[in-house]
Formats: structure tokens, C-alpha cells, sequence
């Protein structure tokens, strides 16, 4: 069964993160962010805020916000990025990581407070637990390799997934298939980029 | 001693914010408790952020970068001044912060036959509500359109899987039809997430279906 390619999405964009010249980058991006908490240099968050910020922005609108209040959260994500960067661990994982995470918990956190009592994410849910310490660098460069070697199909349920915020449901309806082929694939996906983690992998 | 985790297609949705507030809430509430999930959620996250690396940036309000630079020497952000609201052995913190700690102070509204139901009115799609069902009661057969994520915080239950006891987390999809029923005389409470309606089967669940609205 062929299936059609989703629109704005780029199956092959995994092969550019293969790029050395991407890889040195975002090490300084993670180097910046690891330094910004001893240095409290606004201009180093300047720096980051234009690089990061935009991108940020970027996927909160997945979760279906206006733009005014996507602007905000990423204003706030950003500011929380400055407030809570010694909580930053370099070895642990990469800037991008960590501050899309970050943003994430907010856009979470903003959605569920509406309803709720005021309410603020677990720390250890952006810093759950020590045992990754120095090993983010391997894993990324291993996973790079491990991404452009999913098969097309299984590549794609993970980008609709992370680029788009599809749920499993709305995967299965825009792809066509039922809900269990798009779970087996991500599980599939995600078996694959795991077996490149080494003794990690079950 | 928690024997029953999320499927890895579950972990990666939430790594992805692809979930329904329920459903990421019920994640987070059993993240809270099981190491293995947290692990593998940690692994799903790996993943975003590479991924994520690669979005085309949005375009920000002019004065974007120095309405935040202008905000970096204010003292005591607003955030930090949250109260945190504490779980309970039985109610895992980030529910506790939608419910308080203590499950038998909940107005819970009761369905007649054994159940009664806590509805937490979350956004989205599906519905996410706490059940209580007494001993050797049953959930009417049913199946899913969706998915569906169930916790057990109080007691235990089982049905066509398994036995699920506290912390233990079921993870279905619309190919599993079941009817959970309570396995000792204590009652069981349980956190259930949906995405989509359930589809109730069999005469008694067609009769409670309106009722229950679930
Ligand atoms: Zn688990």
C-alpha cells in the first residue's frame, strides 16, 4: 500500500541532522546554555532567545494556541529557560531538549491550570533522574545515525507525531490505517532508536 | 510493586504534547510513581528534541526579545509563588494538584449499580474521570474507538488482560474489548483517560451508556 506524503513534512529532513556542521552547532548551543547560569549574561540569552525563541514559538501553535497567547508562552518558556537554567545539566541532554521540554510542561501546565488549581509541574519532570549524566552526547550521535535509517514509514508516524502534534487517532485518519498500525509503528520507531542506545535497550 | 506500565506508542505521543489533557495527566501521575516509565518517557524525549531542532521558526512580536530581557532582573517571578499541593500514598502529586490528596473527600456522584463517578472536567476530547466501584462489580463490557488509559490508585480490578493493582496502568487501544470487574471485597478506585467515547456493548452497557456518559 503506497500512502501519501503529509503535507510540510520533510521524511528525509532526519538525513540533514546526519550534518557535522548541525551537530557543532547545536553542541554550542547546549555549551551556551550550560554556562548561562554562572554567567547570567543577558546577552548569551539574548543569543539563544533568537534561536530558540521562534522555534519555541513554532510548537506551541501545534497545540492549537492563538497566536497572541503562543506568543506569551513563549516569552514565559523563555524566561523560565533563564530562571531555571542551573537546573541545566550539559551532559544530560541537549539545549533543544531541555527547552522544548521546558515549553512543553508550560503549554501542559497553562491548558490543565485553566480548569485547575494553580499548579506548577514537578521539578523532576524536567530533571527526573541522574543516571543519563555524560551520556547525551553518544546517544545523539548514535540516534542521528539510527533516524536516517528508519524505514519512510515509521519515520513518518514520529515526525507527524513530534512536528505536529498528531495524536495516534489523528494519524490513523490522515494516513488511512487503523490506530494499531500507527501504534506498531511508532513502537517499532521507537525500538529502533533505542537499540542504538546500547545497554539502555531491553 | 507495579507490574503493568504505558506502551511505547503512549510515551512517545506524550513526549510529542500529542495527548489529551487527561490522558497527559494520568501519564504524569504514573510517571510520578514508576521508574521503568520514566526511563523510556526520558528516551521518547531524546527524540523530540532532535526532531524538534529541525521546526520552521514562527515569526515573534517585534518587541519580543526586549519585553522578556526586561523581565530577566525582576525578583520573585509570579510562577514560583504557586502553592503546591502534596499527593498522597493514593494520589500521585500532579493529581493532587487538580483534586487535593485525599480521594475519600471528593463529591463523587453515584451511577447506581456499585459505581459512582468523579468527572474532572478537562478540555479536549475524550473524558477523564475517577471511578469508584464496589466490590465484585463490574464495568459494562466495552470496547474503544480510541484509547484508553486507566490507573488504579485504590484496590484492584481484573479482567480479559490481567489483574491490575495500585499504580499499575492499562493501555488500550480499540482493538481490546473488555469488562474490568473488582476481585476482592475492597473497592477499587481508578483514574480513566479517554480520546474518544467508549462504545459500550451488550444489553447492560447500552442501557448504561447514556447514563454513565463516558
Ligand atoms: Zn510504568
Amino acid at each position: 500500500m503506497t500512502e501519501q506524503q503529509p503535507e510540510g513534512v520533510d521524511v528525509n529532513a532526519a538525513a540533514a541532522i546526519e550534518d557535522e556542521a548541525k551537530k557543532r552547532e547545536r553542541d554550542g548551543w547546549s555549551d551556551l546554555l550550560a554556562t548561562l547560569a554562572e554567567s547570567r549574561s543577558k546577552s548569551d540569552f539574548a543569543l539563544l532567545y533568537k534561536h530558540f525563541a521562534p522555534r519555541v514559538k513554532a510548537y506551541i501553535i501545534r497545540f492549537g494556541m492563538p497566536p497572541a497567547a503562543a506568543e506569551e508562552l513563549t516569552q514565559e518558556s523563555m524566561l523560565a529557560v533563564w530562571r531555571k537554567a542551573h537546573m541545566y545539566t550539559r551532559g544530560k541532554a541537549s539545549a533543544s531538549t531541555w527547552i522544548f521540554t521546558l515549553a512543553r510542561n508550560l503549554c501542559i501546565d497553562r491548558l490543565r491550570r485553566e480548569k485547575a488549581v494553580e499548579y506548577e509541574l514537578p521539578e523532576e519532570e524536567v530533571d527526573p533522574d541522574q543516571r543519563h549524566y555524560g551520556e547525551q552526547a553518544i546517544l545523539e550521535d548514535r540516534m542521528s545515525k539510527a533516524f536516517s535509517q528508519l524505514p519512510e514509514a515509521q519515520a513518518q508516524v514520529l515526525y507527524l507525531s513530534y512536528y505536529e502534534g498528531k495524536s495516534h487517532s489523528e494519524i490513523s485518519e490522515q494516513l488511512g490505517i487503523p490506530l494499531g498500525s500507527v501504534k506498531s509503528r511508532m513502537r517499532l520507531a521507537f525500538a529502533k532508536l533505542k537499540s542504538y542506545w546500547g545497554e539502555q535497550d531491553q | 510493586m507495579i507490574s503493568h506500565h504505558f506502551d511505547d506508542a503512549t510515551l512517545v505521543a506524550r513526549a510529542a504534547g500529542a495527548m489529551s489533557e487527561g490522558m497527559s495527566l494520568l501519564i504524569d501521575s504514573h510517571l510520578h510513581w514508576c521508574k521503568e516509565c520514566q526511563e523510556r518517557a526520558w528516551q521518547a524525549e531524546q527524540i523530540g528534541g532532535q526532531l524538534l531542532d529541525q521546526l520552521t521558526p514562527a515569526e515573534l512580536l517585534e518587541d519580543s526579545l526586549s519585553s522578556v530581557l526586561a523581565l530577566l532582573d525582576e525578583d520573585a517571578p509570579v510562577a514560583t509563588f504557586k502553592p503546591r499541593v502534596s499527593g498522597s500514598d493514593e494520589v500521585p502529586e500532579p493529581l493532587a494538584q487538580l483534586i487535593g490528596g485525599d480521594l475519600d473527600a471528593l463529591p463523587w456522584r453515584g451511577m447506581g449499580i456499585g459505581l459512582q463517578q468523579y468527572d474532572l472536567n478537562l478540555g479536549g476530547a475524550g473524558a477523564c474521570r475517577l471511578l469508584r466501584i464496589k466490590p465484585g462489580v463490574s464495568v459494562p463490557h466495552h470496547t474503544h474507538k480510541g484509547n484508553e488509559l486507566t490507573m488504579i490508585l485504590r484496590g484492584s480490578y481484573s479482567d480479559d488482560i490481567g489483574r491490575f493493582c495500585k499504580g499499575d496502568v492499562a493501555d488500550l487501544d480499540d482493538q481490546v474489548k473488555h469488562q474490568p470487574i473488582v476481585d476482592t471485597e475492597h473497592e477499587c478506585i481508578c483514574l480513566i483517560a479517554t480520546d474518544a467515547p467508549l462504545q459500550f456493548t451488550g444489553i447492560m452497557g447500552r442501557l448504561a451508556q447514556p447514563f454513565i456518559g463516558l
